[in-house]
Formats: structure tokens, C-alpha cells, sequence
């Protein structure tokens, strides 16, 4: 089976930190509010970071297949 | 007169730099001295390009025939395009070299243009380049050649030419860098497939074009073969661009550009995105892209400058991170926000202000937050730099945070230039 991995796209990322909220067990927040993503996401993350990705208000987030 | 580059034509490495000076560097003499240009044969230029084992000037060093052999396979009909920007504030490689020889490097676009079957080669240097009106002429004296050939001036930013950026730059006046993907040899100039390549990797291509691989590999290591151009400086008799053999050693380069002046105290090299070597045991490391990553710095653009040795790394080091850090194209968070953050903390070693050690903890961890974190690599460059400087002058460092007495003599030595207008009508 194809891994998941996070990635963001950092220009569009304006840390708003919603990400980190909602996925804190694959993002952290540095100490400006933009995201360190754990990349891989295990199987039990999967429906979880979807929600992360689909709720970042500038679309930086991204689940892609590798 | 015996100049640095008649003792390296003299050391018998002069071949991009080999034409004769007082011809001129026009088109008939550079015909005169190069010979015609080869048409590229049936199978084109990524196999002689690729074991020619040429590697990009640029600073990344990327094999450059994998770079032609992914724009053909990218499909479409590309665009090549010329770097000639020298983005690096402390190399004047690319300029001499368009200076003396402007028509070996667009002989390389052409030829690369050629075997990619591009109708488009663009040549671009930063804005108010003195040079741009001359390079107006050669462009115009290849018009004839069958393809449309244009200069193009790029604003006079650090990050500005890098690929992305210039390509944004062609396609929206912006030249900013952009999120990858998509690289520029997938999409770029006008959405589609392109060449970038900096302008002495291109006159290399001319070269190998014309005398082959095995010629190319004749001289240089089997890691990084060939000749390269470096720009040396600092304390040396005659700073200046040379061209020397790859595997060269930085001792026999600060020697070809005329010996030491004084006690050096260190060497930087590669450019502000390469590395701080200790002079000894530096002067001994070869000029070769395994050994330099080996020892800690970077080829990149191929300078190597001495320090003397009563200049103050800390200092050095917060002054060119405070220029790095106000060079940011301002988009992605941990470059914009993260640079003039470990500026500030280098500032606060450099002053003793506050603890040392809670200082140099939080500016560690603040390091290991910036590579891979961009949308190029301006903070990785930078990462790489200060971590260097952090070994190199480790003493420095531990006399600063001691309180003892400042190596340095105050003054500031490396000259960098004033960092450019950072509102958005700075990249335009």
C-alpha cells in the first residue's frame, strides 16, 4: 500500500495553527505558529489529517501518496 | 603584466579564459580561437554532456546532463534559460566570464536549445549590469542563428535568481521564488518545460560540444571533473577570478592569486551559501564537491576568500547572517521570521547580552527549524553557513561567552551590499 505523507506548501501557510490543533499527533507549532509536520501519516491518522488538510484556510496543507 | 589569470593560463587550465584578450570578445574572434560550433549529433547532447560528468555552476552542483535529459523527457517545446545573475554578493565569476567570453556561454544555451529542440533562449543578468549593453550586441549578433535570443535584467536580489524566481519573474514581473512543485524543468517559462542553467555550466556544454567528454574529463577528479572558474578575495595580492583545475587546492589557489598577505585566520567558500573552513587545515582540502561537503562547507559558486586573522568571527558572522536574514523574499514564515531571529541571537554572543549558553541553546534549536522549511533554499543556505561558522571559530564563540577581550579589531571586513528594497516593488 502507497504511504501518505504531509507536506506543506510554506508560501501559502500564514500560521493561522489550525492544523496543529486538530492533528497534534503529527504537527507541532515552532515558536513563530507555523507548522513541524511529522510527514508519514499512519493508517489510524489517515481520516484525521484529511480533516486537518481540508480545514486549512489557505490550503497549504497537503496528503499526498507516494 | 603577470596577472592571477596568466598564471593560471601559465599552470595550463585556461580554457574557458583561453582567447586571447586583445581580439576582443566579439563574435569573428571567438570564432577565430573556439573553431564552429558542432551540430549536436543524432543522439544530442545529454550523452556527452552526462559522461562528460559536468556538474552545474551554479552553486547546487546538479550532473547537468540529468538536468537536459529531464527537460527533454518533460515533453513539449522548452525553454532554455541562461543564469547569468550572480546572486552571490562575493562572486564575480559569472560576470568576467560574460565579460571576456560572452559567446562560449550563449554557444552552450544554443547548443543546449538545439538538442532540446527550444525555439526560446533567454540570457539574464541583474538589473543595471553594466555589462547588460554589450551582451545586448552578442545576443543580436546570433540572431541570425535561427532562434529567438533575448536578455533579460532581473531585480538585484539574493533570492532572485534562483530557477524558481526567475521564472516567475519571465512570467509575472515578480521574481520571487515559488512552492515546488512544479520545478522549472516540468513547468516553467510560459507553463512549459525549462532549461536553467547558470552561464559557466553552459560554456562548459560549449566546450565538451565541441572536444568532447574525455577532453572534459582530462583534467579535474573523477568526482568533479573538468576546470572551474573561482573568485578569490579577501587577503590575497590579486583578488580576482581564476580558472583552475577542479581538485585544486585552496592553498594553491590563495598562491595563484598572488600568496597571503598576512596570517589568514579562515576561509570561506562557496559563496554565503557555502561554508567557513579553518585556513589550517583548510588550505589543504581540495577544490572538488565530495571533499569541500567532507570538510564541512560547499563548492557552491566557487569562491574562496581568506580572512585575516584579526577579524572577529562572531561579528563577521552576525553581520553577513543580519544581511542574509534582510535578503529573505519575505513568504515563507520560518525564513522571514526564523533568519532574523538567529541574526538577533549571533548579535546578542557577539555583545554578550544576556547568557551565553541559554542564548546558544535557543539559537541551535532555532537553526534545526529552518532547512527544508522554505520555498527555496535561502534558509538552508543559511543554516549551513552559521553552523559552520559555530565550528570554525568555536574559540570566538567560547571567548565572547568568557567575557575575554575581542579578537577582533572591530572593523568590519567582509564588504556586502546594501540589502535592497524589501517591499513587494523590490522584486519587480
Amino acid at each position: 500500500m502507497s504511504e501518505r505523507r504531509l507536506r506543506v506548501d510554506p508560501i501559502a501557510c500564514t500560521a493561522h495553527g489550525l492544523c496543529a490543533e486538530l492533528l497534534p499527533e503529527l504537527i507541532d507549532l515552532d515558536e513563530w505558529g507555523y507548522p513541524v509536520l511529522t510527514a508519514p501519516v499512519p493508517r489510524r491518522l489517515a481520516a484525521a489529517a484529511a480533516r486537518a488538510v481540508a480545514n486549512c484556510p489557505t490550503l497549504a496543507l497537503r496528503l499526498e501518496r507516494t | 603584466m603577470i596577472g592571477p589569470q596568466q598564471e593560471a593560463t601559465l599552470a595550463g587550465v585556461a580554457r574557458l579564459l583561453s582567447a586571447p584578450t586583445e581580439h576582443g570578445p566579439g563574435l569573428a574572434a571567438h570564432r577565430a580561437h573556439f573553431g564552429p560550433l558542432p551540430a549536436p549529433g543524432e543522439a544530442g547532447l545529454i550523452d556527452p554532456v552526462t559522461r562528460s560528468g559536468l556538474r552545474g555552476r551554479g552553486g547546487a552542483g546538479f550532473p547537468t546532463g540529468r538536468k537536459i535529459a529531464a527537460v527533454a523527457a518533460a515533453g513539449g517545446r522548452p525553454v532554455v534559460v541562461a543564469n547569468g545573475c550572480a546572486g552571490e554578493p562575493v562572486s564575480g565569476k559569472d560576470h568576467v566570464l560574460l565579460e571576456l567570453a560572452p559567446h562560449l556561454v550563449l554557444d552552450g544555451a544554443l547548443a543546449v536549445a538545439t538538442s532540446l529542440g527550444a525555439d526560446e533562449v533567454l540570457l539574464c543578468v541583474h538589473r543595471g549590469d553594466p555589462i547588460a549593453p554589450s551582451l545586448r550586441v552578442a545576443v543580436a549578433e546570433r540572431g541570425e542563428e535561427g532562434r529567438a535570443a533575448r536578455l533579460v535584467e532581473i531585480p538585484g536580489r539574493y533570492a532572485a535568481s534562483e530557477e524558481s524566481a526567475l521564472v516567475n519573474f519571465i512570467n509575472t514581473g515578480t521574481a520571487r521564488p515559488t512552492a515546488k512543485p512544479p520545478r522549472p524543468y516540468e513547468r516553467g517559462v510560459g507553463g512549459r518545460p525549462t532549461m536553467i542553467a547558470n552561464v559557466e555550466t553552459l560554456a562548459h556544454v560549449a566546450l565538451v560540444a565541441r572536444y568532447g567528454a574525455d577532453w572534459f574529463r582530462a583534467v579535474g577528479t573523477a568526482d568533479s571533473p573538468g576546470t572551474t572558474l573561482v573568485t578569490v578575495g579577501g587577503a590575497v595580492a590579486y583578488p580576482g577570478v581564476l580558472e583552475v583545475a577542479l581538485g585544486t587546492t585552496l592553498g594553491e589557489i590563495l598562491e595563484l592569486a598572488g600568496g597571503r598577505t598576512g596570517p589568514v585566520g579562515a576561509l570561506l567558500v562557496g559563496g554565503l551559501g557555502g561554508g567557513w573552513l579553518p585556513a589550517e587545515p583548510g588550505a589543504a582540502v581540495r577544490l572538488d564537491h565530495a571533499d569541500l561537503r567532507k570538510a564541512g562547507a560547499a563548492l557552491g559558486v566557487g569562491t574562496v576568500l581568506a580572512m585575516p586573522a584579526g577579524v572577529c568571527g562572531v561579528t563577521e558572522t552576525a553581520r553577513i547572517a543580519s544581511y542574509l536574514a534582510a535578503e529573505s523574499a519575505r513568504q515563507c514564515g520560518p525564513c522571514m521570521f526564523g533568519l532574523p531571529a538567529v541574526a538577533a541571537d549571533l548579535w546578542s554572543l557577539s555583545g554578550a547580552a544576556g547568557d551565553p549558553m541559554t542564548i546558544m541553546r535557543r539559537l541551535r534549536r532555532r537553526l534545526g527549524l529552518l532547512p527544508g522549511r522554505g520555498a527555496c533554499g535561502h534558509p538552508d543556505g543559511f543554516a549551513r553557513f552559521v553552523r559552520g561558522a559555530l565550528d570554525t571559530f568555536a574559540d570566538d564563540f567560547r571567548g565572547h561567552a568568557h567575557g575575554r577581550p575581542c579578537p577582533g579589531d572591530g572593523r568590519a571586513w567582509l564588504r556586502l551590499p546594501a540589502s535592497g528594497d524589501s517591499t513587494p516593488a523590490g522584486w519587480r
